[in-house]
């Protein structure tokens, strides 16, 4: 082909045009295959617990306390624990989490203090939850002598999440044009005027999104609250915070590695039982932002 | 009271930082007129503009000096109150920037807002309402649909319904910062019309680039550069007979 670059007339591809739609196919086709990676061991484990541990699902199970050293009966006192652990910690975390970033992102000023504040968030975020967890029983369990309690073991918790629900919250309410404060602003509104009527209705569903997420997460820790307030076998319900409990992801570890003799289906339904919790979590955590963002406003 | 000026500013320095972006402002707005705001880019016509309602100090590294008074009073007093000054300087943006509510809700924000609760009921809102949008001329075509996301206006309504939205505060200012730069010719027009039209009840300062603009809208002219005020006379005299070889060479487009 002697088809000079003038010549080239009408809009056909040539060899670099050429070049670039197969490179352009090979980037394409790696991003699919690594998605495609990231799937696989999601139905792999979801594969794996319903085969191994659909059989134990039983009314009993989910209804009853475990009995014969935990070899029998189901664990009702788990999901109930784990109830309990998930909404105290919700109940502390998600205000104090939710109004520091209104602070942070609506009032705090620019300068060197905010900035180590977000800084110390960014990296409190990656603290990893077993240092919560012995943070835990020095601060809550013995420093304000709470004792190893529902309490303490949500409070463990509500520190561990606190970090994520701050900058999801700032992150929600950053994404609410300036535009529209100015507005409010100008027409006399006060900052918090401003916040109340046109930010946070149009970042509530990030917020609450950011909010929920951190939820599940506090669901399936264990360490956090394997010191603080987790019981090992408890099989009556507790009555107030005052009280330890057991919890699902402690009773899986306990069943999976604690103790003999267990049937071999019963891990792997606490696990699914788990999993179902966190993925209700996420799932209406996601309808909940599909409404929210189609009521929203621009 | 009444003939005496609307805004007056004696020797107003601003700081961003380090940055003296106004240099010494004496500026007497008249009262009940259009006021046009023009010079080249950067020249701090905007931050001018924001020194009327103090929104620039929504950032920490402002500093302002200098003595600026609105109707006889020193807005930077101390004892002054910023929603009780915003309430009076109103300010349309370059962007049309309806709140993402309804329409109905736009122009009531301010109003109820400004209203106590014992004073506010729903025939005092839909009389403040009507007045506000047909002002703008807006009544008859939104009336039907009050309801409607004010976000899904054309351009040309928004920024008629950002002004509007300001009417039933009773503003005795209204500071626009290019209010037509985001809308084509057509609408254009029709916001200048009505710019027009709303003139005489208020204090109107009005930011463009847009030459020709500020000849048809405005009644007064002041021409900045770098953060002074080169000249300020009646537009037709600023236009045909500048006193400044600056404005001169400014206004028939040599720099800017
Ligand atoms: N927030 C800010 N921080 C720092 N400097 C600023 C800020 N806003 C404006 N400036 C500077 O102040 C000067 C005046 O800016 P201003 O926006 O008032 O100009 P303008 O005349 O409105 O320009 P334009 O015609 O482009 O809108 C410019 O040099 C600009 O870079
Ligand atoms: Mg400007």
């Amino acid at each position: 082909m002697s088809r000079g670059e003038t010549e080239h007339t009408d809009f056909s591809a040539t060899p670099m045009t050429e070049a670039s739609h197969s490179r352009q196919k090979i980037a394409r086709a790696f991003l699919g295959i690594a998605t495609a990676l990231l799937l696989l061991p999601l139905f792999a484990i979801i594969g794996l617990l319903v085969t191994h541990g659909m059989s134990a699902i039983t009314a009993e199970f989910l209804l009853e306390a475990p009995t014969a050293g935990m070899t029998a009966g189901g664990i009702y006192p788990a999901i109930i624990g784990t109830l309990w652990l998930i909404g105290v910690s919700l109940a502390v975390a998600a205000p104090i989490g939710i109004m520091a970033g209104i602070y942070l992102n609506e009032y705090a000023p620019e300068n060197w203090v905010t900035r180590m504040i977000n800084l110390a968030i960014v990296n409190l975020a990656g603290v990893p939850s077993i240092v919560h967890a012995l943070f835990g029983v020095g601060a809550f369990v013995l420093f304000l002598g709470l004792g190893t309690s529902i309490l303490s073991a949500s409070l463990t918790l509500a520190v561990m999440t606190l970090p994520v629900i701050i900058a999801s919250t700032k992150e929600a309410l950053a994404s609410v044009p300036v535009a529209f404060r100015h507005a409010s602003w100008t027409l006399g509104a006060s900052r918090w005027q401003t916040i109340w009527h046109i930010v946070l209705p149009n970042s509530v569903s990030g917020i609450l999104t950011g909010v929920i997420l951190q939820v599940s997460r506090a669901a399936g820790e264990t360490a956090p609250i394997m010191f603080t307030g987790a019981a090992f076998y408890l099989p009556f319900l507790p009555q107030s915070v005052q009280d330890q409990c057991m919890a699902l992801s402690m009773h899986l570890f306990t069943v999976s590695t604690q103790v003999p003799n267990v049937p071999e289906a019963f891990p792997y339904a606490t696990a699914l039982v788990l999993l179902t919790l966190v993925v209700t979590f996420n799932f209406f955590s996601i309808g909940l932002r599909t409404y929210l963002r189609a009521r929203r406003k621009w | 009271m009444a003939n005496q000026a609307s805004i007056e500013t004696r020797d107003v320095r601003l700081w961003y930082g380090e940055f003296q972006a106004l240099k010494g402002i004496d500026l007497d707005v008249s009262r009940g007129r259009i006021t046009g705001l023009i010079g080249p880019s950067g020249c701090g016509k905007t931050t001018l503009l924001r020194c009327f309602n103090r929104i620039n100090e929504r950032y920490d590294y402002v500093r302002t000096e200098g003595s600026l008074i609105i109707d006889g009073h020193n807005i930077y007093a101390p004892d002054v109150d910023l929603i009780e000054l915003r309430k009076r300087v109103g300010m349309v943006f370059q962007r049309p920037n309806p709140l993402p509510i309804s329409i109905r809700d736009n122009v009531l924000y301010g109003y109820r807002l400004h209203t106590p609760k014992a004073e506010r009921s729903r025939g005092a809102e839909d009389e403040a309402l009507e007045s506000a949008l047909k002002s703008v001329q807006l009544w008859d075509i939104l009336k039907d649909r009050l309801g409607d996301r004010a976000t899904r206006l054309q351009l040309e309504q928004q920024q008629k319904l950002c002004i509007a939205r300001l009417l039933p505060l009773k503003p005795s200012i209204i500071l626009m910062d290019e209010p037509c730069s985001a809308l084509d010719p057509d609408a254009t027009a029709k916001v200048e019309e009505l710019i027009r039209q709303i003139a005489g009840e208020f204090t109107i300062l009005i930011v463009t680039h847009n030459m020709a603009q500020a000849r048809r809208v405005s009644d007064e002219c002041v021409f900045m550069l770098i953060g002074e005020i080169v000249e300020h006379g009646r537009t037709e005299d600023l236009f045909i007979a500048p006193k400044d070889q600056r404005t001169a060479d400014y206004i028939e487009g040599r720099f800017g």
